[in-house]
């Protein structure tokens, strides 16, 4: 039932990588939660990885229907899920064909041996049963017969068909998972109480095999329990686990109470941003307005018509949608009105790889409108600070009257972290431009002599009537004007609100070197690799090599031609085909600026990047 | 204050300081006329009125109207108006648009606007032409209509827009000729009472690219012989000498005359706006001869506003989240000491 193909030695980790592999129907993404959450409950630092295929069911046992959750628990500082396993569980064998390549030699498999059959085999093109022709002799490799073992363990409960029982043997896979690296089971028992609050025999069951795998594990002492990851060093405070997405929605949530406006939300649903949508019709209470338009358009249409009316108004997307709501933002962009864009990247082009993650839409938000077209761009780091931008989104478009499109991806929107939690006491203010009452000679394009930002005259408001649109505005009045001087007076002025935005904006800083021979630089979602890498080159003596990480793009920090040019060379590193290496090109002369570019669907892991460094130093 | 409030308006209120740029003899300045004329009658504050447009003719009507508006791009403004209306349901939002605005590039958000029943207003200009780009055929242009681009006939079937928005839910529209300010303005007010979205398609003559288009249901002379003006709860009477009617025989309508054939006004439908059922509607609507006028369906029924508040105070009085903090700070969360 159970071999081992060595002795396992008792381990102490500062860090482990685990991945959970399946069918896309196996749950190993709600297995990798609870796996997550109970880890930072313990005190773990953690960063997670899912990665799915975009069909909801596929053929089972297909070598493309295999979905995995990548989870890195330490007790140090953890910025990525993670570059290489420590421990992968397969509960087929399609999921071991397609993840092994990922196991550090030596290190452990957990496979489901009732799954190993001739059928499951030659879907996963497999011509011989791994399990049994040497070929993951470089691994541990512990066999166990879950399927039946679930079966076994839920023989006595009723109400169960053949479908739920088999579907519950992941969390007998979770039980052994919590039994080597120490953890409770009670956060999952919470768990199960709560969603299946009125199917008592599924509470029972899923108890039961969470139980069975965790004895099972214990009982048989095949296995150490020896895997002791402490707490991570963090900052006190109050924590919770969080999804960049949901970080996303939040910032909104607490940048609409900070500004005292009501938030609007106009969208359609498309992957990987919808969770944002999801998130934001829950909260009713607070007064948000979620409107799931018909299209695209209609999403950023709304949202515009809501910021005309007086609302902090925001619509979310991934990049075909930001294609098509480029019409509009041009729109929002001439008429000058507040409006978060988000887009949660994607594979691209077209439809692209609508589960996989890139940073491909950079020159997209940058110039994708007709027309001189500025607005402000932005990006998070990390799934926690998607909290920060979505907040600081919204700070820059109302204070400087302007749309502002906040860039995420795939990988951090679907990743989650331990984020600190912040009270919206302690967030910063939020201005606005909105003009209470009328003014004498009010005109809605006068301006604000510091940021530019015009006048805000909401709907209501008696005598602050007025018209925008589409059409050229005369640089006085806000009337349609065909004058060909006043066109250029007023393509300037909009471009030089947006470049005075750095005025508003933190410098950039490098960290690990003030100077010296190379500057890695990136930007957005790629923030934890980078930075892994970074330290542990950084750690093996390479103390000339800085890291700059961008987070404002458009416009770029004031002080950022200093500091790259502080530095020898500069590598860009970014998951697409060098788009923000051509901004900087463009941008400043002299530079010599290599790239080191992805474009796979997944994020950069550590040793690919550390061997592109060193090739630039040694 | 309470006396400025109650202040009446005139239609000079409503009046921009721009100057109005539609040719010379275009129905357009009677759809405007008729609207600042009827503004004054709603009892509502200039304040709180907007208009919306997308492009082409009928979208420059903002800028003419001392409002609040706001001219955007082609076919969007029912998503705009839909923001502005659900992030401020006191305000009475009024989209202006084309036939070629509202149903070809815009024609989604056009059914999905009707569908949804917010309590804002559409005025359709439909001239059966593309006016602004000089003279294409639009798709309510008729088959055999020679165009800029359809220099031996239009090939494309036309959509009759009272049809396609009674089919996508539409719960009230009205219908007009272009050269009736005072009915026109009529309506105007009729549509800001209406709770609910209504639809008012006013048949507009374009003088330059389609002159003449609705001469022989419009014109003074035949006007009343070729149209009936339909009113709730009377009967279908219309001509000069109000002799002819329309009687349901099978599954269509058809024209009768009173005194022949033994048919009495008793004979004739009574007309029903109100009908939730819009199937007679639908006949109305696609009548050929006479063509229908005046409010088709009225049928008022909740609107998504409405709906949109009753969750919104049940999830409020529900709920243990009045802050964010509430909801930052609960659930699983733990402390890093």
């Amino acid at each position: 039932m159970v071999t081992t193909k060595e002795t396992l030695q008792p381990e102490v980790l500062e860090a482990v990588v685990i991945r959970f592999v399946g069918d896309s129907g196996d749950g190993m993404q709600l297995t990798g939660t609870q796996f997550t959450d109970t880890s930072a409950m313990f005190g773990n630092d953690i960063a997670t990885f899912p990665n799915y295929p975009s069909e909801i069911r596929a053929p089972q046992g297909s070598l493309y229907g295999v979905s995995g959750f990548q989870v890195h628990i330490g007790s140090v500082e953890v910025s990525t899920p993670g570059d290489n396993l420590d421990l992968l569980v397969a509960m087929n064998p399609a999921g071991l064909k397609t993840n092994l390549y990922a196991l550090k030699p030596g290190h452990t498999i957990i496979v489901d041996t009732d799954s190993f059959s001739k059928k499951n085999l030659e879907k996963a093109e497999y011509t011989s049963n791994p399990l049994e022709d040497n070929s993951l002799e470089n691994y541990r490799v512990i066999q166990v017969s879950m399927t039946s073992l679930t079966k076994e363990a839920l023989k006595d409960v009723e109400g169960l068909d053949n479908k739920s029982i088999t579907r519950s043997k992941n969390m007998f896979a979770l039980g052994m998972v919590y039994w080597m690296y120490g953890r409770e089971k009670e956060h999952t028992i919470d768990f199960f109480n709560k969603k299946f609050k009125t199917k008592p025999h599924l509470i029972e069951a899923n108890t039961k095999v969470l139980n069975a795998g965790f004895f099972f594990a214990e009982t048989l002492e095949l296995i150490p329990n020896a895997y002791t990851i402490s707490p991570a060093k963090m900052d006190t405070g109050t924590y919770r686990v969080i999804m960049g997405n949901t970080a996303t929605a939040w910032g909104f949530l607490a940048a609409a109470e900070k500004s005292g406006l009501e938030l609007f939300l106009g969208s359609y649903p498309i992957t990987p941003a919808t969770d944002i949508l999801h998130e934001l019709v829950k909260h009713k209470h607070f007064g948000v307005k979620a409107f799931q338009a018909e299209d695209e358009i209609a999403g950023i249409a709304s949202a515009i018509g809501a910021s005309f009316a007086g609302d902090l108004a925001i619509t979310t997307t991934s990049g075909p949608g930001l294609a098509l709501k480029g019409e509009a933002l041009g729109l929002a962009m001439i008429m000058e009105l507040p409006l978060v864009v988000v887009n949660v990247q994607r594979g691209g082009p077209s439809t692209g790889l609508p589960t996989k993650t890139e940073q491909s839409d950079l020159l997209q938000a940058m110039y994708g409108r007709n027309g001189e077209s500025p607005v402000i761009v932005i990006a998070a780091s990390t799934p926690a600070d998607c909290f920060n931008f979505a907040f600081e989104a919204s700070k820059l478009a109302l204070e400087h009257m302007t749309p502002v499109v906040l860039l995420t991806d795939g990988y951090i929107a679907n990743g989650s972290a331990p984020w600190k939690i912040q009270s919206v006491s302690e967030l910063p203010e939020i201005k606005n431009n909105i003009t209470k009452e009328a003014v004498e000679n009010w005109h809605p394009y006068d301006r604000n002599e510091e940021t530019l930002a015009r006048n805000w005259g909401i709907p209501g408001t008696p005598g602050l009537e007025h018209r925008v649109g589409g059409l050229e505005k005369d640089s006085l009045t806000g009337n349609v004007s065909h004058d060909p001087e006043n066109h250029e007076k007023m393509t300037k002025i909009r471009a030089e609100k947006i470049k005075r935005v750095q005025n508003y904006i933190p410098d950039i800083e490098s960290e690990f070197a003030d100077s010296g021979d190379l500057l890695v630089v990136g930007w957005g979602g790629t923030y934890g690799s980078l930075h892994s890498a970074v330290k542990l080159i950084n750690e093996e003596g390479y103390k000339n090599i800085g890291f700059a990480h961008f987070n404002y793009i458009n416009p770029l920090p004031k002080n950022t031609e200093e500091l790259l040019k502080r530095f020898k060379k500069i590598i860009v590193c970014e998951l697409n085909n060098g788009q923000f290496a051509n901004i900087l090109k463009i941008n400043f002369n002299g530079l010599d600026i290599s790239q080191y570019n992805k474009i796979q669907g997944l994020p950069f892991g550590n040793n690919e990047l550390i061997a592109e460094f060193k090739k630039l130093v040694d | 204050m309470e006396a400025i409030k109650e202040q009446k308006y005139t239609f000079k209120d409503f009046a921009s300081d721009q100057e109005v740029r539609w040719c010379p003899g275009c129905d357009d300045y009677v759809i405007l006329r008729s609207m600042q004329k009827a503004l004054p009658e709603m009892g509502v504050k200039k304040e709180d009125v907007v208009f919306i447009s997308g492009i082409g003719c009928s979208s420059r009507f903002p800028y003419y109207m001392n409002t609040y508006g706001m001219h955007t791009i082609h076919g969007r403004a029912p998503g705009i108006a839909s923001g502005v209306k659900l992030a401020n349901p006191d305000l009475s939002v009024w989209i202006t648009t084309g036939d070629g605005d509202a149903m070809a590039i815009g024609g989604n958000h056009f059914i999905h606007v009707l569908r949804r029943n917010l309590d804002l207003n559409i005025i359709l200009f439909n001239n059966e032409i593309y006016g602004l780009t000089k003279g294409q055929f639009s798709p309510t242009s008729l088959v055999g209509q020679k165009t800029k681009s359809s220099p031996y006939g239009n090939t494309q079937p036309p959509f009759v827009p009272g049809e396609l928005a009674l089919g996508a839910g539409a719960r009230f529209f009205a219908r007009i000729g272009g050269n009736v300010p005072k009915d026109m303005s009529q309506l105007f007010v009729d549509a800001h009472k209406f709770k609910g979205t209504s639809l008012i398609e006013v048949l507009q003559n374009c003088v330059i690219f389609n002159d003449g288009c609705y001469t022989k249901f419009t014109d003074k002379k035949v006007k009343e012989d070729m149209q009936i003006f339909l009113e709730h709860g009377k009967p279908m009477i219309f001509g000069k000498e109000r002799d002819k009617g329309i009687v349901l025989k099978g599954l269509k309508l058809e024209v009768v005359t009173i005194g022949e054939n033994g048919i009495t006004q008793e004979d004739l439908l009574v007309h029903n706006a109100k009908e939730q059922d819009p199937t007679l509607h639908q006949m109305l609507v696609r009548l050929e001869y006479p063509i229908a006028t005046g409010i088709i369906r009225s049928f008022e029924d909740v609107t998504l506003e409405e709906r949109e508040d009753a969750l919104t105070k049940q999830v409020k009085a529900n709920s243990k989240f009045k802050k964010t903090d509430d909801l930052f700070f609960a659930g699983e969360t733990y402390e890093v000491k």
